[in-house]
């Protein structure tokens, strides 16, 4: 996928091959109803240092795309399509190799640090054990490295912190914690799954801005899954929309929201009151509900609630395809979006 | 606010579908009828001694199915004289440990505050006695009188039931049809009686199923150790004990009581948890 | 850590006091007095008899002349055995409850923890279905029945092992005894450690640990041992309690001279003391285990030490 990118975040040479490269990833579950597909065909790339944003929904797959990168689907999982680090393929890798690349070139943070944490182990061992295992570091030097990086995402009086346990901790600390654990072998890959949304709005913020920090500081790439438009627009280079285990839209964070080309993302932009304007009569929502993953209609997934619905929408499914340059989707509609924005009533 | 129609059906759905649980109701539905009718078809009797029939093995032939015991008397009477006895006292003495555990757990849970740390702590203390030898010297004391079975014995797990009634009493009260019946009056006594309990009936209903094999071992432990039923009654804890003491020349006066003890205990327990995976499935 | 142990050390007082008192209010209860026998007793020796052992005092004193001789450890004299104290009596038996009911608790740790963890890690497997299923027998069937059983098949049928009697030191006469008292708590404890593990191998805290790139080795022993084993230090406090009845039956199916065979004869013989001295033992052992599985457990789990 060969593309100039122009970023509000500086140019991004795309002569380097992508970190991440996911082709046709599909991910189903066995159940009592038959085969559930939580992902249903993936493409997606990753570039260094660039920040990408997965946007959707709950049921989504949002989180089950981070946790098949790591290999971490639960064990049920049908995993097939590719995931490619550096040309390495990570599907089907063997636990011995995968180990070395989870933690050293690729961290996550998961969504809530209070369960993500072991509570029985002191916070700081659940960092330096990270370097135990991937650089050989120990002892007081490997804890020096996890002050300093703590000191480096405002943990206040980080030495402390070391020795307590996490449910001593606040739940910013904690989630610099889990952040710190998954920065400090320094991954050039960082994974984040919803970081701020089992926080307060206060927190959030900071956590956002350790983000921004980070990125401007190390250049480490991230995925960054979220359900939150806001923390998208703050944060992203790039942005795929998810919807029912696909990528409906993927563009760069300033043509999504200006100009998106899917109904769905239309439809979540306008869903959310804007501050600058005079707010509607009824809040915009999306008719209907969610599907059901474990029965989708035939054809596209969205076409239910789609307000710009076609006959042959609801028997193909739309492939995902380049309409205009860097800016994908995955729709039979071809025309102009706009039934929804600019309409207060 | 009772649970609905819907809460009931659905329970009961998932149960159906457990078919080691199932199997076990049909068992015990099946030594209960057995237990019933086959002493009050036969034309003998369990207790009468029969010289002339001593410690018969089993045989298909010549009437005596399960054998006799030393005295002549039938096996299969008095194996299912013991299943009665069995039945009864579990049943009974779990629906006393029943009714003492739910209201005590409910009161406790619902009063909160300083009534329910002293409830609990009364409960925390009690745990610590060890309950077997103080009925047993209970027992030594008083005599074997039947009202101070079925008492001691419905005292042995209502602890237990108390403390899960109480957690799931605090769960309620947190939501939000509590809320709605206080503002509408609903106080006290009325609201324990109208609104919690019949809340909770699932998870008594469960509990009570996992007691009653406990019940039932405890009172053949009481009867083993030659503290139980008197003579010639006997319930199958007392079986084993007879047999125990003639197992080696004729093994079957211990195997057949065993095997049935054993049987209503391990299907009161796979039924119990049937029950409990049916009322609240979770991941097992 | 300390002021847990302390609060904790506390709280276990009213207990034993509660059964102290209930043990005495048993013995003063008693229909008949200790002494009561078929054979008349002339009224000037019935008159030394109760002076003797402070029987004629009121009740409230001989209540706290009990409390003081509890405190001080004593438990009077055994009816039974004229002569010899109920402490002589438990000093002679307790070794060998002792020594039974630790082979008993080390067997159902090691083949309990065993196959629960094996049991949890083949999930779904015959191996998994075929473990649990024996459990539930081992759960159901009660010990007065396992016990005669057990004797039935080694000793009187294989001859492979003795039918009961105590040797000090034999193990062959530990065998049986100590399986017997441990079949159902392997059975409970391998149930216990397949829910445990299946759990914690699924908690989000795992998850974060694979993410890492830890090797499995280390996940198991460094974050999923603790919290694994939580449940079964909770669980080993009250089990001592049918560990205690557990007893009393299998020294009587196997003839072992232990305290539970001493209690169970002094029931049917009427020897209050022995029988009440006992109990108040077996209430403190009771309560001393509750406080050494909530004290571990306090050591395992640091956020119970907070509260």
């Amino acid at each position: 996928m060969a593309c100039a990118m122009l970023s509000t975040r500086g140019i991004v040479d795309v002569s380097d091959p992508p970190l991440l490269q996911i082709r046709g990833l599909s991910i189903s579950y066995p159940s009592e109803r038959g085969a559930i597909g939580a992902l249903r065909g993936i493409d997606l790339e990753l570039a260094a240092g660039e920040c990408l944003s997965v946007v959707g929904e709950s049921g989504s797959g949002k989180t089950q795309l981070l946790l098949a990168i790591l290999g971490l689907s639960a064990p049920s999982a049908q995993v097939r399509g590719s995931i490619r680090h550096r040309g390495q393929e990570l599907v089907g890798m063997r636990a011995a190799q995968l180990n070395r690349i989870r933690g050293k070139r690729i961290g996550m943070v998961f969504q809530d640090p209070m369960t993500a944490l072991n509570p029985y182990l002191h916070v700081g061992a659940q960092i330096t054990e990270v370097l135990r295992q991937h650089e050989g570091v120990r002892g007081r030097a490997a804890e020096q490295r996890a002050i300093e990086l703590l000191e480096s995402l405002h943990m206040p009086e980080a030495a402390q912190r070391m020795r307590q346990y996490p449910h001593e901790l606040s739940g910013g600390m904690r989630q610099r914690a889990m952040i710190a654990i998954a920065l400090i072998a320094r991954p050039e890959i960082l994974l984040a799954d919803e970081p701020s949304t089992a926080l307060d709005v206060t927190v959030q913020a900071q956590v956002l801005s350790l983000f921004r920090e980070l990125r401007e500081r190390t250049g480490t790439a991230i995925v960054l899954v979220t359900h939150d438009l806001g923390v998208t627009a703050e944060l992203a280079d790039r942005v795929a929309v998810m919807y029912a285990g696909r990528v409906v839209e993927q563009a760069d964070v300033r043509t999504l929201f200006e100009s998106p080309r899917h109904p769905y993302t239309e439809a979540l932009q306008a869903s959310i009151p804007r501050t600058d304007a005079a707010l509607p009569t009824h809040l915009p929502s999306i008719a209907g509900t969610s599907p059901d993953p474990a029965a989708l209609p035939p054809g596209c997934a969205f076409a239910p609630r789609c307000l710009y619905r076609l006959p042959v929408c609801q028997m193909n499914p739309p492939a995902l395809i380049e309409s205009t340059a860097a800016h994908w989707k995955a729709c039979h509609y071809d025309g102009v979006l706009g039934k929804i924005r600019g309409d207060a009533a | 606010m009772r649970p609905t129609h819907g809460f009931w059906r659905q329970a009961f759905e998932r149960l159906r579908r457990q078919r080691m649980s199932v199997a076990a109701g049909l068992v015990l539905t099946a030594i209960a009828l057995a237990c019933l009718l086959i002493p009050m078809l036969s034309s003998s009797d369990y207790y009468t001694p029969h010289y002339e029939y001593l410690s018969r093995t089993p045989t298909l032939a010549g009437g005596h199915w399960l054998g006799t015991d030393p005295l002549g008397r039938d096996m299969l009477l008095r194996v299912m004289w013991g299943c009665r006895i069995s039945l009864a006292i579990g049943i009974t003495a779990s629906l006393i440990s029943v009714l003492i555990g739910v209201a005590w757990g409910a009161i406790a849970g619902y009063a909160g505050g300083a009534t329910d740390s002293s409830m609990m702590r009364a409960v925390d203390i009690l745990y610590s006695v060890p309950y077997v030898p103080f009925v047993i010297v209970l027992t030594l004391l008083f005599g074997r009188q039947v009202w101070l079975l079925f008492v001691a014995i419905g005292l042995v797990s209502w602890l237990d039931i108390a403390r899960i009634v109480r957690g799931q009493t605090l769960a309620l009260k947190q939501r939000e049809f509590i809320e709605a019946a206080r503002v509408s009056g609903t106080h006290g006594a009325a609201m324990i009686t109208r609104h919690i309990v019949p809340n909770l009936i699932g998870i008594v209903i469960v509990y009570a199923t996992l007691t009653i094999p406990t019940v039932i071992l405890f009172e053949a432990l009481l009867s083993f150790l030659g503290l139980g039923v008197q003579s010639p009654l006997a319930s199958l804890g007392s079986l084993v004990a007879d047999g125990a003491s003639e197992m080696q020349s004729h093994p079957h006066l211990l195997i057949i009581p065993a095997v049935f003890l054993a049987l209503i205990t391990y299907c009161f327990n796979y039924l119990g948890d049937g029950l409990r995976d049916a009322f609240d499935p979770r991941d097992r | 850590m300390l002021r847990y142990a302390v609060h904790r050390f506390l709280s276990a007082i009213p207990t034993l006091l509660l059964v102290a008192t209930l043990a005495f209010v048993l013995l003063h209860a008693a229909p008949g007095g200790p002494f009561d026998s078929d054979k008349r007793i002339l009224p000037a020796i019935q008159q030394s008899i109760e002076a003797k052992y402070h029987l004629d005092e009121p009740l409230w004193r001989q209540y706290l002349r009990y409390l003081s001789d509890l405190g001080r450890g004593d438990l009077g004299p055994s009816f039974q055995y004229r002569g010899t104290s109920v402490n002589e009596i438990i000093a002679q038996g307790f070794p060998v409850d002792l020594t039974v009911g630790a082979a008993a608790i080390v067997l159902a740790l090691i083949i309990g923890v065993a196959i629960g963890i094996n049991a949890a890690l083949r999930r779904g497997s015959s191996e998994d279905y075929g473990s649990m299923a024996i459990a539930i027998v081992g759960i159901s069937t009660p010990v007065f029945v396992v016990a005669p059983l057990l004797v039935l098949v080694f000793a009187v049928n294989l001859h492979w092992l003795p039918a009961g009697d105590w040797v000090g030191g034999s193990v062959k006469h530990l065998v049986l005894p100590s399986v017997a008292l441990a079949l159902p708590y392997i059975a409970y404890i391998a149930r216990l450690m397949r829910a445990s593990t299946i759990e914690v191998m699924n908690s989000p805290f795992i998850r974060t640990a694979r993410s890492k790139g830890l090797p499995l080795r280390v996940i198991i022993l460094r974050h999923a041992l603790r919290p694994t084993l939580t449940p079964l230090v909770s669980f080993l406090g009250p089990a001592i309690a049918g560990l205690i009845t557990g007893s009393i039956v299998v020294e009587s199916v196997f003839g072992l001279p232990g305290i539970g065979r001493y209690f169970l004869t002094g029931a049917l013989n009427r020897d209050y003391t022995l029988v009440v001295g006992i109990t108040v033992l077996y209430g403190a052992l009771i309560v001393l285990f509750n406080l050494l599985a909530d004290l571990c457990y306090a050591l395992i789990d640091p956020r119970v030490r907070l509260r």
